[in-house]
């Protein structure tokens, strides 16, 4: 989706193929949106695409504040939650006074929670970028969440705030009590937010956040005022975060203290910062893979987070463009027609790196089980945590595969630099 | 007529030690003027208590007859001031391209408007082009400002400094590190970009200040000892003690 950044400025006949590239991309992506639920059609397929439609459009927008304006926020999951409470309240307040708002219009009101909160705490939260701005959204999260547990009339208490979606009037005779019509109304509002958040990024606004998370003090003596910037990019990831929290509010039915708190607020960071926070794809990308992750890990081992620790370690340190990063690298390569030359040092350097993360997740679980606590199911083999046998495979695994790994990827980064230098050599540079 | 630039008894100091004493310049309109001195005279920071980047602690200072002193860089910018920086100050991770639209959007109005398509803005984009053609890098519109030469940094450092179309145009060393051919090249292109507009430079090149300047200022530790026509600077036996005769011109 970010092809038609560079696209837009080339010109005449080239503008107009990747004009076409770009909107079959989102074509594309809505059309994949459609047929999904027709071929993965189980409940629980039904759910999880529910929960990553959701994911995509909060990490999102939690991407217009890390990616587009360089501002690094421990508290977003704030906006997503107050989202989601308006839209509860709005539910029942639709339910009780007879309205005539159906269902889809209540993410709208989730969205305008998550926006007057940002407006209210955004202008002195956006005075200064940096720590400072990190450490008021680590403060504002634990605010709010703790509010949220002494306030009871609005936020219900522990309990939360509970609605039901079917009583409200209908639709073109949607319920929305089926999970394939939530999944629907959820893919609708994806769509919707990711398009008007790439449009977002189109305008001067947008330009002008990318220049402030490059270089705040030049933007003053080009006459804007980075404070004024910093604010408007807040109420924006504020608005489409409340959008999110309306989408989870209708998926469940219930707002409670845990959509506002730390952890939301950490997940969304670690799917956008996965994904790759320089491509307007890379948070969906994170979205997706993390949510599958979630729900996926969770039924395998209890230790999943330590997973979601070591692979985020291992993004920061290895990789800081996420996967969007990686992929893009490639690009330069292809287009010089130099990307056959690394795939062999790829394809080397498989056997070892997975030999690695087996040792890797063996030793995880062996001490995560060794106090009582099944055997561990990797790949059809069960090994026992007490056993010294499992012990033994799994410091040979790490240790060797960590070496012999090294080896490959040192041949990875030799045949990179080599197709890389052609590849400039040749005039492409991304 | 009212001066484009008057400083009047500006004293600016960090913490105790003051670094600029009673300062006093004063700039016609369409004047070029540039400003000499040591290194660590005071000449960048004379150019951030005028751009607003920093705040005198005393004395005042005007743009075309209005007082400035005080006001936050964006809001002088505004006024129709715009400076470069001698330390190369661009949007390192945007386009070339990207980087000289973002400084012709205010001017052109666009301001904070996040309904507006800004590729689908005729005069952004025309002036951009302009930019760009005048300084030369063109043929590299989409390249990140980043992965640019050390001498197309500073050519795009002129470029986002005069896209606003400021008709007060201040810059802080545009040629320094740059060869002699480089150099000249820049020098041509300062003199046609600020044609009509006053222009204030420092520049440590003598024949480059010679050749451009209408007048010159004198400023060592802080204050300026002499303000006259090259002629006038030339003769002025102060200057020759305090710097042009260390330089051994
Ligand atoms: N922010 C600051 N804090 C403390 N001292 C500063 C600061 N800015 C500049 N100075 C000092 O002021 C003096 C003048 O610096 P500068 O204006 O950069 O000189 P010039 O541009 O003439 O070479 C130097 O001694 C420098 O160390
Ligand atoms: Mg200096």
């Amino acid at each position: 989706m970010t092809t038609a950044a560079t696209s837009t400025t080339k010109v005449g006949a080239d503008a107009a193929g990747g004009g076409l590239r770009f909107y079959g991309v989102w074509l594309i992506g809505i059309v994949v949106l459609i047929v999904l639920p027709m071929i993965f059609s189980s409940g629980g397929s039904l759910t999880s695409f529910s929960l990553i439609g959701i994911a995509i459009v909060f990490a999102l927008s939690y991407n217009i504040l890390l990616g587009q304006t360089g501002l690094l926020s421990f508290g977003h999951a704030v906006h997503y939650g107050l989202g989601g409470f308006a839209a509860c309240h709005m539910m029942n307040a639709v339910v009780s006074h007879g309205w005539p708002i159906p269902l889809p219009f209540i993410p709208l009101f989730g969205g305008i929670g998550g926006l007057v909160f940002a407006m209210i705490i955004g202008w002195v939260m956006t005075k200064r970028a940096g720590t400072v701005f990190a450490m008021i959204s680590l403060g504002i999260g634990e605010l709010v969440a703790s509010s949220s547990l002494i306030l009871r009339s609005v936020f219900g208490g522990e309990s939360g705030i509970t609605t039901d979606r079917t009583a409200l009037p209908k639709l073109l005779g949607w319920s929305f009590g089926p999970q394939l019509q939530v999944y629907y109304l959820i893919a609708f509002w994806l769509v919707l937010s990711a398009i008007a958040m790439y449009a977002l990024t189109r305008t001067p606004l947008g330009r002008i956040s990318n220049a402030v998370r490059d270089n705040p003090e030049r933007v003053q003596f080009i006459g804007y005022d980075p404070h004024v910037v910093r604010y408007l990019a807040y109420c924006f990831a504020g608005f489409f975060a409340g959008v999110a929290g309306g989408l989870t509010a209708i998926n469940f039915e219930i707002a409670n203290s845990a959509l506002l708190g730390a952890i939301q607020s950490g997940l969304v960071l670690f799917s956008t910062f996965i994904g790759g926070t320089a491509f307007f794809f890379g948070p969906i990308l994170g979205a997706i893979l993390v949510t599958y992750l979630q729900l996926g890990l969770t039924n395998l081992t209890t230790a999943w987070q330590l997973y979601f620790g070591i692979i985020f370690i291992g993004i920061v340190m290895y990789a800081p463009g996420g996967i969007a990063g990686l992929l893009m690298m490639h690009r330069p390569l292809i287009r010089a027609g130099t990307l056959w030359t690394v795939i062999p040092s790829y394809l080397v350097a498989i056997v070892p790196t997975i030999a690695l993360a087996c040792g890797v997740i063996l030793t995880i679980e062996t001490v995560a089980r060794f106090s009582g606590g099944d055997a561990i199911n990797l790949f059809g083999i069960a090994f026992n945590p007490t056993s010294p046998v499992t012990w033994i495979a799994a410091a040979v695994l790490v240790v060797g595969g960590a070496f012999v790994a090294r080896l490959t990827w040192r041949r990875i980064a030799e045949a990179w630099d080599r197709a890389a230098t052609v590849a400039r050599d040749r005039g492409y540079l991304a | 007529m009212t001066a484009a630039i008057e400083v009047r008894a500006v004293e600016k100091r960090f913490g105790n030690v003051g670094i600029i004493r009673d300062l006093n310049l004063s700039v016609a309109k369409g004047e070029r003027h540039a400003i000499i001195g040591p290194n660590g005279a005071g000449k960048s920071t004379t150019f951030n208590l005028i751009s607003g980047h920093i705040a005198p602690t005393s004395g005042e200072v005007k743009l075309n007859g209005d007082l400035i002193s005080g006001l936050q860089p964006f809001e002088i910018n505004r006024r129709g001031l715009s400076r470069s920086f001698q330390v190369t100050n661009v949007f390192a991770r945007m386009t070339v391209w990207e980087n000289v639209r973002c400084a012709v959007l205010w001017a052109t109005g666009h301001r904070y408007a996040f309904w507006k398509n800004v590729d689908s803005l005729p005069e952004v984009r025309e002036r951009t082009a302009q930019i760009l053609d005048d300084i030369h890098l063109t043929h590299r519109r989409d390249v990140p400002a980043g992965l640019l030469t050390y001498a197309e940094q500073r050519e795009l450092e002129i470029g986002i400094t005069i896209a606003s179309g400021a008709t007060v145009v201040m810059l802080d060393e545009p040629t320094a590190g740059m060869s002699n051919a480089e150099t000249e090249r820049a020098v041509a292109l300062i003199r046609r970009l600020t044609e009509g507009k006053t222009l204030v430079i420092v520049e440590h090149d003598m024949s480059v200040v010679f050749g451009l300047a209408d007048r010159i200022s004198v400023l060592v530790y802080g204050h300026i000892i002499a303000s006259g026509t090259p002629e006038e600077i030339r003769r002025d036996p102060k200057v020759k003690e305090a710097y042009l005769g260390e330089e051994a011109h």
